[in-house]
């Protein structure tokens, strides 16, 4: 072994990364604290000082556990998160169960049909639902007719609970299902091999392993309910805690400290639930399948528990599908009240949207596309500085981009509002008035999905593929242009794709931040609409619209993807 | 060592008669008959699909055969549940549950047989000396080494005292190095416990090292059944030969009679054949490397058989040198002592193969 003197080694040597890397950090790391660390940072202080003056002081959190309206709203957006979750799982559990431990035809398409709600923001299915549960509801009606009683499906905190539970499902869905699939079948057969059956067996391997895939769907079905801001308003449920920030800051206005108050309660509640479900899931990726190992075991159901199963499963489905149902009649309806269809159908409302509202969707795309942009590009920058350089602090960078999951939409709002309302441009207009606010606050909103995504891409890259692009002759720079990317491309595409569909129907944010119609993106026309008993035609139509426009985005991307793999000879 | 006491039960034997499995049009098991001995640590052995691991989990009821009966101790088990059989399977993947530690695996199976508590902790803590684990028993398994989580998954199994051991690809999981330590131990434990296993492995050197007989498997099929030494020295048909260590083989066909009768090895060579060989139809000609010797073209052997032969190949090995040699259309390989200061024969040089009549074997496909 030759020693090499460690002095004449170059002084770049010594440094973590090179300058290029140095300064793409830095320049993520100033983004992120003007778009995200400031305006939460300027919630955190308004709440915890005194209004006027500077001071430190609790007394805003007094006043917030004194109001006995603030003190119901916290319980009932617990309670209506709670229960949500409650709901959500008693849809999921036997879609997943059945789809994956049971010869089922059909299992692909429940799978599918089982991410229809998600492709669709919460509230405009309210509406749907309110025609199909409500009072006066289709099936209200029908239940009045035969035996003359109706069911509260839609009243008060019910609707909201309702109308949640059959959109978030997926995500519990999801994830258990993943959790079953990845179960190696050895598990299960050695097992048996020990004497172990039945129900005993499912009580003692099968859902213990399966539990970490439904806490992660769980917590992310509460927290996402507790941060939705536009179903209880749209349902007119006004004593839950987003609404009651939106409304405190919209009229008493953006000084009013309570509003604030109510943010900083928010994302406590978020990062707590998030907290709890990390350290339940902490140490516990069971994940055991093995190369060809196979999941578990699939069985015949006998004919019995085939009229069951298919009993439960298109029930569900009936559910899931109903606020699109709802939602399709709706836009073709001339007026629908009292009964359980539509007077007569017109396409009306669609020449409506097209026509004068076709700002709404233009807006859209601009929005949803410069957000996904952003995404991708600090997607990609993090995601290769954590993983293929020795930046010291690189994981605070991913911790920070991660750390918006836990901002909810409103109080970034609120946030942005407080922050850049004092910004002015030189002519006078607030920054925050800017329709670029709301493309930034969507793209932090949507960073962490984009983020996961290029991350798993660069991870299923070897190194050394690099390296024989570096041993060729190519600079970091150009191996990063020339072999990294182009073999990230898919993760990049549906890193694209998530934050571009889910920026394209947001509105807990963008309701904050729109501040003239002509700004305006889809989701806050389709909520402007909804509003009102003859906007509800046109709204519905948008609404069509909105779901096609993201259900053909996810369709497309699946498609890239897939021929991409098929190419590098990386599917299977 | 730790006083294990062997089973408390005889061993048993195990039996599978006239086994047949399909998976659609894949004959996967065809006409499958073996008689596994009481105590026997027995092998199936054979490249990967031929149906080996199809079997095991056969036995262990995770498959179900179309035809034939599998008997242990003497009673048909055809129809019984896997979780009723009572044999112990250690998986290739150990299958250790993640949620529980490694105490909590290895009681699961008393704890579903219904044993006491204190009687569950007593034998779980047998089973874990017994694989001498026992300061790990809180660990978790993602904790542990992969030999480490080996020997879980073997005292997890034996733990229950099941009647037969069965051992899927136990050793492929590890490093080389381990691998010969752990199928040391496992013989030991097998020797111990005087339980009935049966091992499945493509890898021959761990069959022969550790199992009594082995059944070599190809295509579904048992080939041969024997103990190492018999499956080495007198192979049944081609593909043993082929299997179990280098086999030479030389195909042609047998030309004339009486004192004029000889192999005509394709590519031209003759060998003489003596008057009482037995060549049956359609065979050729076998032989392992060590069994023949490279000499010089000039040197005859005494009764010994020649082949004349062009060197192409030459390797050493440490303790011999492997020599490539084309004998007419055919590369036959020559194993020799390796003696410092003796000359080596050149690539390209013109040689002899002499061999012992006693070493010829004729098989056939």
């Amino acid at each position: 072994m030759t020693a090499i003197p460690t002095a004449t080694l170059p002084r770049a040597r010594r440094l973590s990364a090179t300058p290029g890397q140095i300064a793409l950090a830095l320049a993520i790391a100033a983004f992120l604290l003007l778009f995200l660390g400031l305006p939460v940072g300027t919630v955190l202080y308004v709440a915890f000082t005194e209004k006027g003056t500077s001071n430190f002081t609790l007394v805003n959190f007094y006043d917030f556990v004194r109001t006995e309206l603030f003190m119901r709203s916290l319980w009932n957006s617990f309670y209506v998160s709670a229960m949500s979750v409650v709901w959500a799982s008693v849809f999921a559990l036997p879609l997943a169960y059945l789809t994956t431990r049971f010869v089922f035809r059909g299992a692909m398409l429940v799978q599918t049909l089982g991410f229809l709600p998600l492709i669709m923001p919460p509230f405009v299915g309210a509406v749907a639902m309110q025609l199909f549960f409500g009072r006066n509801g289709s099936i209200n009606l029908l239940l009045d007719d035969w035996f003359g009683f109706k069911i509260g499906f839609m009243e008060g905190l019910n609707g909201v609970i309702f109308v949640q539970s059959v959109h978030y499902f997926p995500f519990i869905l999801i994830n258990l299902s993943a959790a079953l699939r990845n179960i190696d079948r050895a598990m299960e057969e050695a097992a048996q091999n020990l004497g172990s059956s039945g129900f005993r067996l499912f009580r003692r391997i099968v859902f213990p392993l399966a539990l970490p895939g439904y806490l992660a769907g769980a917590s992310l079905v509460f927290v996402k309910v507790f941060d939705d801001l536009a179903t209880p308003l749209l349902l007119n449920v006004k004593d839950m805690l987003a609404p009651q920030a939106y409304l405190r800051v919209t009229s008493i206005g953006i000084a009013d400290p309570m509003g604030y108050v109510i943010s900083v309660v928010l994302i406590v509640a978020s990062v707590v639930a998030m907290w709890l479900s990390a350290l339940a899931l902490k140490g516990r990726d069971y994940a055991t399948t093995q190369r060809g190992g196979g999941g578990l075991a699939r069985r015949t159901m006998t004919r019995g528990e085939a009229i069951l199963g298919y009993g439960v499963v298109i029930l569900i489905l009936a559910l899931v599908l109903a606020p699109h149902l709802g939602l399709l009649l709706l836009s073709f309806a001339t007026i629908w009240s009292f009964s359980p269809l539509p007077d007569a159908f017109t396409t009306a409302h669609y020449a409506r949207v097209f026509g004068e509202s076709s700002i709404y969707i233009k807006n859209t795309l601009i929005y949803a596309s410069i957000a996904g942009g952003i995404d991708i590009v600090l997607g990609v920058a993090i995601a290769y500085l954590v993983l293929r350089t020795k930046l010291i602090g690189r994981e605070w960078l991913d911790w920070a981009a991660s750390a918006a999951l836990a901002i909810p939409g409103v109080v970034l709002g609120i946030g942005y509002l407080r922050t850049f309302y004092g910004i002015t441009l030189p002519d006078g207009t607030p920054l925050a008035s800017l329709w670029i606010t709301i493309v930034l606050a969507l793209a932090i909103r949507r960073l962490p999905y984009a983020l996961r995504a290029c991350y798993a891409a660069l991870q299923q890259i070897s190194v050394s593929l690099e390296e024989a692009a570096e041993n060729l002759g190519a600079t970091k720079a150009r191996t990063v242009r020339r072999i990294v990317v182009p073999l990230m491309a898919g993760g990049i595409l549906a890193g694209f794709v998530t934050s571009f569909s889910t920026a394209a129907v947001e509105l807990s944010a963008t309701l904050m931040l729109v501040q003239s119609n002509s700004d305006a993106p889809l989701a806050y026309g389709l909520y402007v609409f909804m509003q009102s008993a003859a906007g509800r035609g046109p709204g519905a139509a948008l609404g069509v619209v909105a779901v096609l426009l993201v259900a053909l985005c996810t369709f497309l991307s699946h498609l890239i993807i897939e021929r991409s793999q098929k190419a590098k000879g990386m599917g299977h | 060592m730790n006083a294990i006491a062997p089973l408390t039960t005889p061993a048993v034997s195990v039996d599978i008669e006239g086994v047949n499995l399909s998976y659609g049009d894949n004959h996967v098991l065809k006409t499958v008959d073996l008689a596994i001995r009481p105590g026997e640590f027995f092998a199936f052995l054979g490249p990967s699909g031929c149906g080996k691991t199809t079997l095991l989990r056969l036995i262990a009821g995770f498959n179900q055969a179309d035809t034939g009966r599998v008997l242990i101790g003497g009673k048909d088990i055809s129809g019984l549940p896997p979780w009723k059989r009572d044999v112990g399977m250690v998986f290739q993947s150990y299958a250790l549950w993640p949620h529980m530690t490694v105490a909590r695996n290895v009681a699961f199976g008393l704890e579903e047989r219904g044993v006491g508590r204190e009687e569950v902790k007593r034998r779980v803590a047998i089973a874990l000396d017994l694989v001498g684990l026992g300061h790990l028993a809180e660990r978790r398994p993602s904790q542990l080494s992969g030999g480490q989580q080996q020997r879980v998954a073997v005292a997890r199994t034996v733990a229950v005292e099941p009647k037969v051991l069965l051992l899927d690809e136990p050793l492929s999981n590890l490093d080389a190095k381990m691998r010969v330590q752990v199928r040391r131990e496992l013989r030991d434990l097998q020797q111990r416990l005087g339980l009935t296993t049966i091992f499945v492995t493509h890898d021959q050197e761990e069959a022969n090292t550790i199992c009594d007989r082995i059944a070599v498997m190809n295509d579904g099929m048992v080939q041969q059944v024997g103990t190492p030494m018999e499956l080495y020295e007198r192979p049944a048909n081609l593909f043993v030969a082929n299997f179990l260590g280098t086999a030479n083989i030389l195909d042609g066909h047998v030309v004339g009679a009486g004192a004029e009768r000889h192999f005509a090895i394709d590519g031209g060579i003759r060998l003489p054949l003596s008057e009482d060989a037995i060549v049956p139809a359609g065979a050729k000609l076998v032989f392992r490397p060590q069994h023949a010797a490279l000499t010089s073209p000039a040197a005859l052997a005494g009764d010994g058989l020649a082949l004349p032969c062009v060197v192409a190949h030459r390797e050493f090995l440490g303790a011999s040198v492997r020599y490539g040699v084309q004998v007419g259309e055919t590369e036959v390989a020559v194993d020799m002592p390796f003696q410092s200061g003796r000359d080596l024969h050149e690539i390209g040089a013109q040689a002899t193969v002499t061999l012992s009549p006693h070493a010829l074997i004729w098989l056939s496909d």
